[in-house]
């Protein structure tokens, strides 16, 4: 059995890393709440600009050309932004994803090039040896949209270049604080929801419809990019966050396990000693 | 008087939401005001200084573009940036215009020409609005 002194330590040495894991658990908390305010501020300009995307994508564009983040192509090469997290100790959620973007990688027969954003994500397609397009790390745990954009820009650029012909977002999608499900969507082409039919109104369009749907696209694959941002990062505080609880229940546990083990120790020795002491009076008085 | 909503939203948050009496705006064929009861349009903006009048009162902000929607009851203004007159630093917009001039001298070739033209005409209007208001505020205290 374990001494008394290496009890003590291992008893220390736990509930010193427990701290450590309740800190990183409130921290997780209180950066999931403000990302989750951020994402719900930014709620009206996504609703608006998807309403009017779709409005307008609804028009009959009588002899212009249809835009080229519109235009469906044969999926000749593919495009992936591969959202994951810069730092580990968030549970499961890389792992997660790594697992699912593997699996499609495999069943696909087209080349495909991915861009990643997180650490994480960035060494696993590195492992794999995949076609690494561009790379983004480092983007804070308050991101603005000014961070995000320079990954719009590459996706976009890469899409009107026809170097890519579809292009997918993988990221964590954030169900509730205990459970992130790795998801899928297709960023470009634009998906446009149907058009209200009460769009009734006629507008006046400077400088013209087409003009102002293609201003709009890039803003909405911006906004979407910089939502999706968002997304990650409460995934990944929520996921830490539980990790976290975790990891400092569990040290609780161990603490008592131990703590009760030392005890027993402790009372061994003593009545060790007492045995000693009464078997050397009986020794004394025997003669 | 005759009033409209207006809101002022970015990708990142509200700015703005109130009832104004009117708008001034730089839409993309130029600088325009925006009355109670306007027509429904929809037009993109250019970077510029944007004026809001409400009552009695004037305030000045600053849009580094977007997108511009009136309806027969709301005006909603999708900026792509967009601050209030006091809060533009005016330092980093200095130090923007710096940039942007510095580039255009050293590589006028460069293909980010229109990117760099566009950083300096941002940085100049954020300034412009930004002083508009200290000449103001100056104007005010005098009086």
């Amino acid at each position: 059995m374990a001494s008394i002194q290496v009890l003590r330590r291992r008893i220390r040495s736990i509930q010193g890393t427990q701290k450590i894991c309740r800190a990183m658990e409130m921290i997780a908390t209180s950066k999931m709440r403000r990302t989750q305010d951020k994402a719900i501020e930014g709620r009206p300009y996504s609703e608006k600009i998807s309403q009017v995307i779709a409005d307008l994508a609804a028009r009959p564009q009588a002899g212009e050309d249809l835009t080229p983040l519109l235009q469906k192509r044969e999926a000749g090469r593919i495009g992936i932004v591969y959202f994951t997290t810069d730092r580990g100790l968030c549970g499961g959620l890389n792992a997660n994803l790594n697992r699912m973007m593997a699996r499609f990688i495999l069943e696909q027969s087209v080349p495909i090039s991915v861009v990643t954003v997180g650490r994480k994500g960035r060494a696993f397609m590195l492992r794999s040896g995949q076609n690494i397009r561009a790379e983004f790390s480092g983007i804070s745990d308050r991101p603005t949209l000014l961070e995000t954009l320079p990954i719009s820009r590459v996706v976009i650029e890469d899409y009107v270049k026809g170097e890519v012909d579809v292009v997918y977002m993988v990221y964590p999608r954030f169900v509730t604080t205990m459970e992130q499900c790795p998801s899928m969507d297709i960023l470009l082409p634009v998906e446009v929801a149907q058009a209200s039919s009460s769009s009734s109104v006629e507008y006046i369009y400077e400088p013209g419809p087409a003009a102002v749907l293609n201003e709009l696209l890039p803003r909405y694959v911006e906004m979407k990019i910089y939502h999706t941002m968002l997304e990650l990062i409460a995934s990944e505080q929520s996921a830490r966050m539980v990790a976290m609880r975790n990891a400092s229940d569990n040290a609780q546990d161990v603490t008592e396990d131990l703590t009760l083990m030392l005890n027993k120790v402790r009372q061994e020795i003593i009545t060790k000693e007492i045995c000693d002491i009464s078997g050397g009076a009986e020794a004394l008085a025997g003669t | 008087m005759a009033t409209i909503k207006l809101e002022i939203v970015t990708a990142e948050k509200v700015i703005y939401s109130d009832d104004v009496s009117e708008v001034v705006v730089w839409g993309i064929e130029g600088q325009m005001g925006i009355l109670p009861h306007h027509a429904p349009l929809a037009t993109i903006l250019r970077p510029g200084d944007l004026l809001i009048k409400k009552d009695n009162e004037e305030e000045y902000f600053f849009a580094s573009g977007g997108f511009l929607e009136v309806t027969a009851d709301k005006i909603i203004i999708l900026a792509d940036a967009c601050e209030r007159a006091e809060e533009i630093d005016i330092a980093r917009a200095e130090e923007a215009k710096r940039r942007a001039e510095a580039t255009l001298r050293e590589q006028p070739s460069s293909v980010d020409m229109a990117a760099t033209e566009a950083a300096l005409r941002r940085s100049l209007v954020r300034l412009k609005v930004a002083e508009k208001r200290r000449t103001r505020r100056t104007s005010r205290s005098n009086t």
